[in-house]
This record gives structure tokens, C-alpha cells and sequence, in this order.
């Protein structure tokens, strides 16, 4: 059975090998770009909800506090995990560091399209339909995902091997 | 999901003295609910990575998480639980923290 190889793997060398087409890689850098900017332009936008959950359940004073300490700290990181991903999408190989803001910036994507496209615990386990309303946004939410679970994969093989 | 509810019989109608004491004593814990789109494999390896979890420990609070719809992954002074629930906002989790 010929079963295609994972996107991303690690090497025997300990960093991480990229398989994409550039049609892949340019969707990564184009979806990078379009929530970097919307970070920069509309951040109030609800479809960005998830990004910044609230710490407190019910002590407003202790959410504003933290909101205070913490946000911008948070926002700079998360931009910098796109920045990582947009710059590195077209490499073959991917250091440790890079990796680890790829899994940051590909979870932040499907946060974000999830968000929008009003997605469920198990979206795809009756199928996907081309047809069907958001066919265009779910393959792409379907295509991050695919990616994350690689890169997962990727680093918890690498960080299993750590532990031993 | 039901809230449990607690004994009528440990209800306690009058504070002792002391008990402001006993506030600040009580820890602060880390909770982290279910959602729709983190993967089981990307949470079960941020609590590896976040709190230095074995496979082991890190798998079954995410299923806990998955199952229950809450886990507590940490708990301690309200500043680490803070310092915790940044550090799981990053990673794009859902976490909050509540005094114990």
C-alpha cells in the first residue's frame, strides 16, 4: 500500500523536513499575511475571539489587570510566530525554533477560520461536501489541520526522544 | 454539564475566625476547557511542554478535557496561575483561574 509521506518529519539530523507544492506554501504565506493584518487592522474583530480568551470567569477587575499585563506581551508573540511561518513557507527544512512557531501560527490559523466558519468537534466525519456552503473555507481549515496534526506529530516525536 | 452540588450539611452559615487567613492560604488553579478546534495531539503536547508532563499524565487530563470538558492542569500562587494561563493563551488553549 502506498501511503504518501507526512508533510512534515523529522530527520535523522533532528531538524524537520517540509514536503508542500508552492501552491501549499503560497496559501500559508497569503493566510499568514490576511490575519497578521487583520491583527493590525480590526482587532476587535469577532472572528479573533479565541485568540485572547478571558483569564478570569467572573472577577472583572482581575481580567482588566491581566488584560493589562498581559496582552501585550501575548500580541507580540503570536505576531511573531506568523512572521516565523510566513518567512519560513517556502524552506525544505525547518529548525527546532521554527517548528515551534509554525505549530503556534498554524494553530492560531484554524483558531481564527474555526472561529469563523462555526466549526464543530467532528466537522468531517460524515465527509467533505464541495458542494456545500464554506466548501472553500472548510478545505482550507481541512488543509491546516491536516498540516498541525504533521507538525504535532513532528515535535512530539522529537521531544519523546528528549525524555528518553 | 451539572454542577455539583454541595452536602446541606457542610454549609457553613457563620465564617470562622481565621477564614481570611485561610482565603489567601487556598491555592489558585488552572483550568482548561474543551473546544471545537484544538487538536487532542497539540494539547496533550503543550501540557507536555508547558509543565513538563510524561506522556502519560499529559494524555489523560487532555482526555479529560476532551470527555469532561475541564481539566485542572496547574494550581499554586495566583501569580504562577496567571504566568500559567498566558503561557496556555499563547499556545492557543482555553484556560482560566479560579481560587481553589
Amino acid at each position: 500500500m502506498n501511503v504518501p509521506p507526512a508533510p512534515i518529519e523529522r530527520t535523522k539530523a533532528g531538524d524537520f523536513v517540509v514536503r508542500l507544492s508552492a501552491d501549499e506554501r503560497e496559501l500559508l504565506r497569503r493566510l499568514t499575511g490576511e490575519l497578521e493584518e487583520l491583527l493590525r487592522e480590526d482587532p476587535a474583530d469577532p472572528s479573533l475571539r479565541r485568540l485572547t480568551p478571558p483569564a478570569y470567569e467572573d472577577d472583572h477587575a482581575g481580567e482588566r489587570e491581566f488584560r493589562s499585563l498581559m496582552s501585550g506581551e501575548l500580541d507580540m508573540r503570536r505576531r511573531g510566530s506568523l512572521r516565523r511561518l510566513e518567512e519560513t513557507a517556502g524552506h525544505g527544512r525547518l529548525s527546532a525554533e521554527e517548528l515551534e512557531g509554525w505549530l503556534t501560527a498554524l494553530n492560531d490559523l484554524r483558531l481564527v477560520l474555526g472561529t469563523r466558519l462555526g466549526v464543530t468537534e467532528d466537522q468531517f466525519a460524515d465527509g467533505f461536501d464541495p458542494l456545500g456552503p464554506n466548501a472553500h473555507g472548510l478545505a482550507v481549515y481541512a488543509f491546516l489541520t491536516w498540516l498541525q496534526e504533521s507538525a504535532v506529530e513532528a515535535a512530539a516525536s522529537a521531544l519523546q526522544d528528549e525524555g528518553d | 454539564m451539572s454542577q455539583a452540588t454541595q452536602a446541606p450539611g457542610v454549609v457553613e452559615l457563620e465564617r470562622p475566625a481565621g477564614d481570611e487567613e485561610d482565603r489567601h492560604d487556598r491555592p489558585w488553579i488552572v483550568v482548561v476547557w474543551n473546544d471545537p478546534i484544538n487538536l487532542m495531539s497539540y494539547v496533550t503536547l503543550v501540557f507536555q511542554k508547558l509543565f513538563g508532563y510524561s506522556l502519560a499524565k499529559a494524555t489523560e487530563l487532555m482526555l479529560q478535557v476532551h470527555h469532561e470538558g475541564k481539566a485542572i492542569v496547574s494550581s499554586g500562587t495566583r501569580e504562577k496561575a496567571e504566568h500559567d494561563v498566558a503561557r496556555l493563551h499563547a499556545h492557543g488553549l482555553w484556560a482560566t483561574l479560579r481560587q481553589d
